[in-house]
């Protein structure tokens, strides 16, 4: 079948972008997305025109580094389901393809579909975490955690980190990328001493990175390829009340709130 | 060259313990002053960087990827063993150790492997404490299931995304270095040279993949975690972006590279639907626990499976080898449906596919089961196939998956150069021949939480280090070699694209040095290969320029790695005339088709030195001592 794209092409957060388009003659129906922009760039290269320029890596829908705007739609029309896990017997001949950008403001553009995401690590790097030195944990059996609280925060583990989210939503939120982090911790009993603090350092700093707020929209839990729910979202809500009435989250050190409220953490700042 | 591996003697039990004993300590108040880099954030490299901060050095870590998340360990599906024995099953540290050196065909190190399977148990114990969300029994424990080459129930899993959750907790006690200011992180950088100064490792040059600026960082020591070189076959499971530069670089720095023969085809992939296809995709080998192999009892049956009756088909793997089955490993497995395949009983529109059923398992267990053991391997299944494994077996075949050569490394993990340590899958050290499933995550976090923090700080602590600084010739040479390649690649202009010719080689190494090989084809490819290489030197189109995010070039350099690599890894192949693990020989096998080693003349780890390209390299060995487990020929039967 043959597909038309039309594609963001930018060449640097300087310049200009504009949307281009191209046929990709000859799709196969088994192939993946991806592999169809693969097929599009051997043709570029082929008349000596600079391929798209799109992040991927691993290709099953597990390493979060692929993503553009299909049609508007974050990943595309298939639910649950990344877009390198996208594959074309989802789409008919002479189909028309807008793929753009995540954007976000917190998400700056690198090349073409190519944004910067550093902001969520820098998200994780400021509470997404519990504190253990290596080597001080007593046997992994000493903890005992019931079966549908392992269940829940694996559900809530499972995030990519793609970024879907925050691409999707109106306000550029990415509330839901840091409460599936908060569920998962806060819902082991591991994670408890720390719970407050967390949800606190890591509103913070998602402020800092001028993500938007959450207005419960949902658009979120719809386009996310892992299927997260909205319900982190409440938890995280109800971890970040509870901090700030108990005080508890307040545990933040005046020289460590100083640094959050002031500037990005230190290290992947581009 | 001697090979000093630098393993204790004495009883195995307390080999590590003496050892450990015996290394120098760094004092506390000045580990601050020492600087380590380490490249790679996968299970191994993001442990052994949040690892090395905890303890008070500073790191510089680097990673390929946008965030040190996305490293291809999180791919990982099945899980990880530890010899805990929470089931009362027999299992034991011996016994995980014994399984490793048996299932690695006994071409690993006695000590090494002792070592891994003792700190198993630390690693679950680790991994529980950051969070990582294992499986859970009912009563709240931690629940297991068992693996290809064990008999014994001791892989801890979460869900079909064990990989997933373990880097993830190694990401965020990472990130947790990085916003204390412990560890600084360079994502989007990658190391294209290793700089020697007076004969020890203390710096690497590395390019910014989104402004091309090339750059040099020291330190005084280099840790290197960066992964397989799988994708020397373009059609693997690993990530598109993995690849061999960073290894490939020391070792023509002096680092030597042993056993590259030793590659791994996992039985369990999708098979191939079409010439664009890109990668391939692993379904988890835990699929083999419920799942049953097999194909039409005779050649060239087209029915659809539901039509084929239980009398005419042929559950080859439970025939051949009763007592292990569908769990026999890896290589086993792969050898098998390559056998079936080849007598023309495969399935599929390509007849290179066998039939993993589930159709028993849901019978005897209920769907509900099936769906929470493999529900997510199940859609994935779906999402790439179009087709619903509970109404249909899948179809699957054995892929290039994991690669046990890798840099030499002594029991301290350190290379041949002073200062290069090589941790997790970069390095050759614990799986021998063939690595047994659930234990490369087993390795990547031993070797980073454990193995790496003890062993760096007698380096340190032994070294008297100069100053060194970014005028240092050797810093400026490294960055010559570096720029003028790039230079070159983007200079040539030629008619053809980087992935055509990564195609063109993959291609013949499959043929050639895949599932089996035999004198006459590796003869071939290395009489072919460095054809194709001068080739792809004269004739590469990369487009674009340095100074910008350019994936080509990116691409372009990594290719030029596996051309040097690919023969290396066909010469290894060649020399070593026995089959064992992995490295398959044809003209090696038992009267009934099984791998036949030679111990009298084999029993060693190839470590090749290099000499420059289109010079034979030099081998050296490294002799193999068996004191526990003695070497018999492998048998699943």
């Amino acid at each position: 079948m043959r597909i038309i794209l039309h594609i963001w092409r930018q060449r640097n957060a300087g310049e200009k972008g504009r949307i281009v388009r191209y046929e990709v003659p000859d799709v196969n129906r088994e192939m993946s997305f991806l592999e169809m922009l693969d097929v599009l760039n051997e043709s570029l290269i082929a008349k000596g025109e600079e391929p798209v320029a799109f992040d991927h890596d691993c290709r099953e829908g597990i390493c979060g580094m692929c993503g553009c705007m299909v049609n508007g739609v974050a990943h595309g029309p298939a639910r649950g389901t990344t877009l390198c896990q996208l594959h074309m017997r989802h789409f008919k001949d002479g189909d028309e393809l807008y793929l753009e950008p995540w954007r976000a403001r917190a998400f700056p553009l690198v090349k073409d579909l190519v944004v910067d995401r550093s902001a969520f690590d820098r998200i994780i790097a400021a509470g997404g975490f519990i504190s253990v030195a290596t080597g001080s944990p007593a046997d992994g059996n000493a903890i005992l955690v019931p079966k549908e609280n392992a269940d829940s925060a694996m559900d809530a583990a499972a995030c990519i980190g793609c970024g879907a989210c925050v691409a999707m939503c109106p306000n550029a939120s990415a509330s839901l990328f840091m409460a599936a982090k908060i569920a998962h911790l806060g819902l082991l009993p591991q994670g408890q001493p720390e719970r407050e603090r967390r949800a606190v350092a890591m509103v913070a700093q998602a402020r800092q990175e001028l993500f938007g707020s959450c207005t419960n929209i949902g658009e979120c839990e719809a386009v996310c390829p892992k299927e997260i729910k909205l319900e982190v979202i409440a938890r995280m809500n109800r971890d970040f009340l509870r901090a700030k009435l108990t005080g508890r989250g307040d545990t933040l050190r005046d020289d460590e709130a100083e640094v959050a409220e002031s500037k990005p953490l230190a290290g992947a700042q581009r | 060259m001697e090979l000093d591996a630098k393993a204790p003697g004495g009883p195995i039990e307390t080999r590590w313990d003496r050892h450990r004993f015996n290394l120098k300590l760094v004092n506390p108040a000045n580990k601050r002053k020492y600087t380590v880099i380490v490249v790679g954030t996968g299970l191994a490299g993001g442990s052994a960087a949040a690892s090395l901060a905890e303890l008070g050095y500073q790191v510089k870590c680097f990673c390929f990827q946008d965030s040190p998340r996305r490293a291809h360990s999180i791919a990982a599906q099945g899980g990880i063993n530890a010899a805990k024995n929470y089931h009362n099953d027999g299992d034991s540290v011996y016994r995980l150790f014994y399984d490793t050196v048996k299932g690695g065909d006994f071409r690993a190190r006695e000590a090494n492997v002792y070592r891994l399977a003792q700190l198993s148990l630390n690693i679950i114990d680790q991994c529980v404490g950051q969070g990582v969300p294992f499986a859970r029994e009912y009563s709240g424990y931690l629940d297991n299931r068992s693996f290809g080459g064990a008999q014994v129930s001791r892989t801890f899993y979460a869900r079909g995304q064990t990989g997933q959750q373990l880097l993830l907790g190694a990401y965020q006690a990472l990130e947790r270095q990085i916003g204390a200011g412990q560890v600084e992180m360079h994502p989007r950088t990658e190391m294209l040279d290793l700089i020697v100064i007076d004969g020890r490792a203390r710096g690497i040059t590395t390019r910014d993949l989104i402004t091309g600026k090339i750059e040099s960082h020291l330190a005084d020591a280099v840790v290197l975690g960066t992964g397989g070189y799988g994708n020397v076959y373009y059609l693997s499971t690993n990530a598109k972006g993995s690849n061999a530069t960073a290894i490939w670089r020391a070792h023509k720095r002096g680092a030597l590279l042993a056993n590259p023969c030793f590659t791994q085809i996992h039985p369990t992939c999708i098979p191939v639907s079409g010439e664009y296809q890109s990668k391939l995709t692993l379904m988890s080998e835990s699929l083999r626990n419920d799942g049953r192999v097999w194909v039409p009892a005779k050649k060239g049956d087209t029915r659809p499976p539901a039509q084929i009756p239980e009398a005419e088909r042929d559950y080859y793997l439970e025939r051949r080898y009763p007592s292990f089955g569908n769990l026999v490993p890896r290589d086993v497995a792969s050898r098998n449906a390559k056998a079936v395949c080849d007598e023309g009983r495969g399935v599929g529109e390509s007849g290179l596919a066998v039939y993993l059923d589930f159709r028993d398992a849901i019978e005897r267990l209920g769907r509900h089961v099936i769906l929470e053991r493999y529900g997510n391997l199940f859609e994935m299944y779906e999402r790439i196939t179009g087709e619903n494994p509970y109404q249909a077996p899948m179809r699957i075949y054995p892929a290039i998956h994991y690669t046990m050569g890798g840099l030499w490394v002594d029991y301290n993990l350190m290379s041949t150069i002073p200062g290069l340590y090589v941790i997790g899958e970069a390095n050759f050290s614990d799986h021998g021949a063939n690595r047994l499933g659930a234990s490369a995550l087993m390795q990547g976090l031993a070797d980073g939480y454990f193995v790496l923090p003890n062993t760096i700080s007698d380096y340190l602590a032994s070294t008297k280090f100069e100053k060194v600084d970014l005028s240092h010739p050797a810093v400026r040479e490294a960055e010559t070699q570096v720029t003028s390649i790039t230079k070159r690649l983007l200079e040539t202009k030629g008619t053809r694209s980087v992935d055509s010719y990564h195609r063109e080689l993959g291609k013949l190494m499959w043929e050639h040095c895949g599932m089996s090989r035999n004198a006459e084809g590796l003869r071939h490819a290395l009489g072919t290969i460095p054809g194709l290489r001068e080739q792809f030197w004269r004739d590469v189109r990369v487009l674009g320029t340095n100074e910008e995010l350019n994936q080509s070039l990116e691409k372009a350099g990594r290719v030029a790695d596996f051309f040097e690599l690919a023969e290396l890894m066909c010469l290894d192949a060649l020399e070593r005339n026995e089959s064992c693990g992995g490295h398959f020989r044809e003209e090696y096998q038992t009267p009934d088709g099984e791998a036949a080693r030679d111990d009298e003349h084999y029993s060693y780890a190839a470590a090749w030195e290099f000499r420059g390209v289109g010079n034979p390299p030099a081998l050296h060995k490294e002799p193999l001592g068996f004191e526990y487990v003695h070497p018999a020929q492998r048998s699943y039967k």
